[in-house]
């Protein structure tokens, strides 16, 4: 079972990476030399600010959109070229595929940041000609990205799970964006009564809460993260992802593929 | 078949148990990070800046905006807040996306002028929020009623609230009531009556819930600033008459100097205390009253609801 999830997941990354998902890491070093160059010369003493904010930034934009873009044709690519029946054809359960889908494109994304995060460090190095301690915390917010790409990979393989490449790209950056503001919506349950409260709460559970996983402007200014934070969001993220991988299981189990 | 349906079952107790975990992580994760939400965050400060990020859907943007102005005064409302920093950011961008969201001029200006912690204590802001909105809403009576009613109760500028009272009530459509106030603050502004008059007349013109319950508890509230000067002065004629401070209310009804025993308008008698002043029975079911109430009295924190 295990070997056979590992296999998909293998064979997702190296489809990714045929995909040419990696070359967004030329983009990616571009901007980070031409941000860290540029800002040296128009600007004063924010060289350390910028590289921070724009390299973790970029990371997170471009880690969404590769988890969204690759999620969407994840299964419907599969059923598009024929390949599915093969695979479902040998002993490969459908859940076995949905997981190791997940953990193939998790996979990729975990080392397309690991390149970009090198970057950032790079191009700090260039700027600062040093590093310092407080910039370990950068490592903190990279991993909390990584937890960010890990929810919104899980998401994006439920919606393709029963529905077209283009609403799953719409619903997953939609979830992602409504994510972004559950805090708000949390808030707007807290002063409302009733059944409207109770709407409230439930969506603001059910949404994916990407704002809490989200430390970038902190880390810019040096401000530690809390161990705690850290831990419950992990937690949290992945606990998120795998009801969401459980909800497209369920779908899928459920799909005719005929 | 069956192994498919066993996936399911699986499936679905692991979806159940993670959102259960989900929401666990979820509070944990709130209770480290409370306070870093919207409620001392503003995102974009310049009004023109969100007009211009609204991308021409100002009406939606406007509406947002307002109930978030309503969200952050309410939750900080309830907690007794002494500071409302963003509630005038939130109003300049709400009404600055829509002019005419007449309802954000009304009661954000009722939000920014009353005093802490039933509002944001900024007067002087509010009455430059009302202008503007009068400005884009010439025809309005009820905003010229809103900026008489600041001028008078938090700033006790009563020629200036006679001016607004008197522009309003020459409007089409205008209530007969702001002419009547306008004649009543140029001579009696400081009166009693018309303070009476004033909540009256919110009371009358208003159709929402929690005005009206406002309303009526200021004239809660007066009845009784009006009542307690009054037994107090009857207390002090009994006991220069007989020496000594009657116990109770009974003592002056057997003394024929009142015909029953007096009730605040909660229904509860008035107490006399042992010095000779008048006490309502429970201050606290009766908020804003200024008399009655005992030495160093300090009124619960406000409710934010009509039930009032």
């Amino acid at each position: 079972m295990t070997s056979r999830i590992f296999y998909i997941a293998r064979n997702t990354f190296r489809e990714a990476v045929r995909d040419r998902v990696l070359y967004n890491l030329v983009a990616f070093a571009l901007l980070m030399t031409g941000g860290a160059v540029l800002v040296g010369q128009v600007s004063i003493g924010i060289e350390r600010l910028v590289v921070i904010n724009l390299g973790l930034t970029a990371i997170s934009l471009f880690g969404i959109v590769i988890a969204i873009f690759i999620g969407i044709g994840l299964v419907s690519k599969e059923i598009e070229k024929r390949t599915l029946y093969t695979i479902l054809s040998r002993p490969v359960r459908r859940w076995e595929f949905v997981t190791g889908k997940f953990f193939g494109l998790s996979g990729t994304l975990v080392v397309n940041t690991f390149f970009m995060g090198l970057g950032i460090f790079a191009a700090l190095l260039y700027v600062a000609h040093h590093f310092e301690k407080s910039d370990a915390w950068v490592l903190v917010a990279i991993y909390l990205i990584v937890l960010q790409f890990i929810i919104v990979t899980a998401l994006t393989l439920f919606f393709s799970s029963f529905s077209s490449p283009l609403l799953s790209a719409v619903f997953a950056f939609s979830l992602f964006v409504i994510g972004t503001f559950s805090e708000d919506l949390r808030g707007f349950a807290s002063v409302a009564h009733g059944l409207t409260g109770w709407l409230a709460t439930g969506a603001s559970y059910i949404v994916p809460n990407i704002a809490a996983l989200n430390v970038i402007s902190s880390v810019a200014h040096s401000q530690p993260i809390a161990g705690a934070l850290v831990l419950y969001n992990t937690g949290y993220a992945l606990l998120y992802s795998a009801m969401a991988v459980c909800g497209a299981t369920l779908v899928f189990e459920r799909r005719n593929l005929k | 078949m069956k192994g498919s349906r066993q996936v399911a079952s699986g499936a679905t107790l692991l979806l159940l148990l993670c959102l259960a975990g989900s929401v666990f992580m979820l509070r944990r994760v709130e209770r480290i990070r409370s306070g870093a939400t919207l409620h001392e965050v503003l995102f974009i400060s310049s009004p023109q800046a969100a007009k211009r990020l609204s991308l021409g859907y100002n009406g939606l943007m406007a509406d947002i905006y307002w109930t978030r102005a309503v969200q952050y005064f309410g939750s900080h409302h309830a907690q007794g807040a002494q500071e409302y920093k963003l509630l005038a950011p939130l109003l300049d961008i709400t009404t600055a996306l829509d002019p005419h969201l007449t309802v954000a001029y009304e009661f954000g200006s009722t939000f920014l002028s009353t005093k802490p912690p039933n509002g944001a204590g900024e007067p002087e802001k509010a009455v430059k929020l009302v202008e503007y909105g009068i400005k884009n809403n010439p025809d309005d009576w009820h905003l010229y009623y809103n900026l008489g009613f600041i001028y008078y109760l938090e700033l006790k500028d009563y020629k200036s609230a006679a001016d607004a009272f008197r522009q309003g009530s020459q409007l089409p459509h205008a209530h007969p009531w702001l002419k009547i106030l306008a004649a009543r603050m140029s001579e009696h502004a400081g009166d009693l009556e018309t303070a009476r008059m004033m909540w009256s007349a919110a009371y009358q013109t208003s159709s929402d819930k929690q005005v009206k319950a406002n309303a009526a508890a200021h004239l809660r509230a007066l009845d009784v600033d009006e009542t307690v000067p009054v037994l107090e002065s009857i207390v002090d004629k009994y006991r220069k008459a007989t020496g000594r401070v009657p116990s109770n209310f009974v003592d002056l009804v057997q003394a024929g100097a009142l015909a029953a025993i007096p009730r605040d308008p909660s229904g509860r008698p008035y107490k006399i205390m042992p010095d000779g002043h008048v006490e309502v029975s429970n201050p606290d079911a009766l908020p804003f009253i200024e008399k009655g109430t005992p030495p160093g009295y300090v009124a619960p924190k406000p409710k934010f609801s009509g039930s009032e």
